[in-house]
């Protein structure tokens, strides 16, 4: 009665375990490299390392807000527009108001994407409608305010300064900025699911709502606020990506995605909710965004690139991602 | 619950979406220019058949509680074929017309062959296999081009003895040839008893692998059947990434909008035809009224998200908090 091993054991330890999936998925980046490494010596260099992550954070971001809704068995297909969105009002703001605009850009274009996921939260946890279809609807929706935003107002697309720097900025020994945001943002996110009231009920909802709803949870709450989480970090990284290309662009989010829940899956999240931790995710980010930096680096046609995209993600979730037989 | 309420309950949906469309279809021909003439109705017919064939391969894997992320992709694939193999002769059409739709049904099977045997998640599943369709329809069309046999593209697209659009009674043909079969066989009530509750469908000596396989499947041809027909409103193959992305997300919605459930076990690929020929007729709206085409995507989307936003009634209905979380 008295073996400490079992006290401890009773406390339900949240922490990053390495589990099967986030070994295999980190193993085969480590592949990868290696692979690239025979065609080039160039893919170990740290240059190319460093500017691999830089762009994974973009992918990076959109994931971390992405896992949050598939951690409570639902998804957001408004990420597309919401991305382009954060991208559009951000300089927008920069432009009409000058100056100032400068300053409040960052901040209204992340508003403004928090906003679509209030919307997309209130139509799944009150209307009961499914995210699929909500937030597919909600896509349409954001992408015709933006089209007539443009059209109709003709508004700045140029990126700030800040935007820039934040994006593409390398102040500290060679660092890219937006690899710090990434952290800050994946450390803030890990905190979040593992040692917050709010992180447990994520999970509690993801792995069934009613019994989460009868001990006491406001499970529409939680719905609401994993849904402008993730609406926030799609624009946030719609902003980053109009410092990147120092300009936003109709349709700059349609390519994010399917990698941003392709990411989030073969970091071993469970698509229908109630499993998965952060480390995953970073591990599916970097995997699909080397994947696709090494089938660019080896000039293959777009139509053998998308092939092998397809088959090595369908190949790595059949080795790891293959739900239980469930005959009970 | 006499047989006729019971039937009407089964089917509100349907009727629901027959009679939007109904309505829509009606203001759309009074406010017509030229009004119903033969070509009017054959052009709005070619275009709604597409949508109409792909929305019905939507609603096999969604009766089944699964989805089909690949759909506008086989959808994509078949155009490219087509346009590269059905040339030539009338018998060489044929023939090609035979690969498309055998290729389809491949690719639909291989779908099915994943998410039953290789236990992965539909979504994640046809997600990364849509990868792979897109890819072979690129590596068949790199660049929009080809051709298609003349003969079939315009008997297809044509209008029968001068009325009646052919299109439409393609699409005829095919609900009574492939619907209506399928719905009355054993793997067909299977895929609606798997939708309700798989483990209750297993216990109960459901075939779930088979159907599940078989709905997949069917879903791929009936794609493949939509992309040969765009080949022959185009003459040419384009493996363009946002025309299958926008056909993917228009048949959930048209499959939605049709009154069948994306939670599985109900509703009708007949509800998803007149669902397609809603999101359809929305657009030719816009036309006829003129609309500034700056705000025609806004238009869309909002009425998109109000015509999905009928299904809260459900909500309104249920009388136990409980049952809010399916």
């Amino acid at each position: 009665m008295n073996d400490p091993k079992l006290q401890v054991s009773t406390i339900p330890v949240v922490r990053f375990s390495l589990d099967r999936s986030v070994a295999t998925a980190f193993g085969c980046i480590i592949l990868m490299l290696l692979g690239g490494a025979l065609y080039s010596r160039e893919f170990l260099s740290p240059e190319y390392l460093l500017q691999q992550l830089q762009i994974s954070a973009f992918l990076g971001i959109i994931a971390s807000g992405a896992m949050m809704v598939i951690l409570i068995g639902h998804i957001d297909l408004s990420i597309p527009w919401t991305v382009t969105l954060g991208a559009m009002m951000a300089t927008a703001v920069a432009g009409w108001y000058g100056d100032a605009g400068a300053v409040f850009a960052i901040p209204a274009g992340v508003l403004c994407g928090a906003l679509v996921g209030l919307l997309n939260g209130l139509g799944v946890a009150y209307l009961r409608l499914p995210s699929m279809i909500f937030t597919l609807g909600m896509n349409a929706v954001v992408q015709g305010l933006m089209v007539l935003h443009t059209g109709g107002f003709a508004p700045q697309d140029h990126a700030t300064d800040a935007m820039h720097f934040l994006a593409v900025g390398r102040p500290i020994f060679g660092f890219p900025n937006a690899l710090f945001i990434w952290i800050l943002i994946g450390a803030f996110t890990t905190f979040l699911l593992t040692r917050t009231v709010f992180g447990r009920r994520v999970y509690a909802v993801g792995n069934r709502e009613t019994a989460a709803y009868l001990s006491g949870i406001n499970t529409n709450a939680v719905i609401i606020w994993c849904f402008i989480l993730s609406g926030a970090a799609a624009a946030f990284a719609g902003v980053l990506l109009a410092g990147y290309s120092t300009k936003a662009y109709q349709a700059m989010g349609d390519p994010y995605l399917l990698p941003a829940i392709a990411a989030v899956v073969l970091g071993g999240t469970n698509i229908l909710g109630g499993r998965g931790n952060y480390l995953g995710t970073i591990a599916g980010v970097i995997l699909i965004t080397l994947l696709q930096s090494i089938l660019a680096v080896m000039q293959m046609p777009e139509a053998g690139r998308q092939i092998i995209y397809g088959v090595v993600i369908l190949a790595m979730l059949l080795s790891y991602g293959r739900s239980e037989i469930d005959r009970k | 619950m006499s047989d006729l309420r019971h039937r009407l309950y089964h089917n509100g949906g349907l009727l629901a979406a027959i009679g939007l469309f109904g309505l829509m279809f009606t203001i759309y021909v009074a406010n017509h220019p030229v009004g119903l003439t033969a070509a009017v109705a054959a052009t709005a017919a070619n275009k709604a058949v597409l949508l109409a064939l792909v929305a019905m391969a939507q609603t096999l894997p969604v009766l089944t509680r699964g989805l089909d992320l690949s759909v506008g992709m086989v959808f994509i694939l078949a155009n490219c074929m087509a346009s590269a193999i059905v040339v030539g002769t009338i018998g060489e059409g044929l023939l090609g017309i035979a690969a498309v739709l055998g290729a389809g049904a491949l690719a639909g099977f291989l779908n099915g062959a994943i998410v039953v045997w290789g236990r992965l998640q539909p979504i994640i599943t046809t997600l990364a296999t849509g990868a792979i369709y897109y890819g072979i329809a690129l590596y068949i069309r790199p660049g929009p081009g080809g051709d298609v046999q003349s003969d079939i593209a315009d008997l297809a697209t044509g209008q029968l003895f001068g009325v009646v659009p052919t299109a439409l009674i393609i699409l005829l043909g095919v609900v009574v040839l492939v619907w209506l079969p399928y719905r009355n066989s054993v793997l067909g009530r299977a895929a609606y008893a798997v939708g309700s509750n798989e483990q209750a469908a297993y216990m109960s000596g459901v075939p779930v692998h088979r159907a599940k396989l078989l709905a997949y499947t069917l879903a791929g041809f009936l794609a493949a059947f939509g992309g040969l027909m765009l080949t022959f409103n185009t003459y040419s193959g384009e493996a363009s990434a946002p025309i299958a992305g926008n056909y993917t997300l228009n048949s959930i919605a048209a499959v939605v909008i049709g009154g069948t459930s994306l939670f599985g076990g109900w509703g009708s690929a007949i509800g998803s035809i007149f669902g397609a020929f809603v999101l359809r007729t929305i657009e030719d709206l816009l036309f006829v009224f003129n609309l500034d085409p700056l705000w025609q995507p806004l238009f869309q989307g909002v009425v998109l998200l109000a015509a999905v936003s009928l299904g809260a009634l459900r909500v309104l209905r249920i009388r136990n908090r409980l049952e809010l979380f399916v």
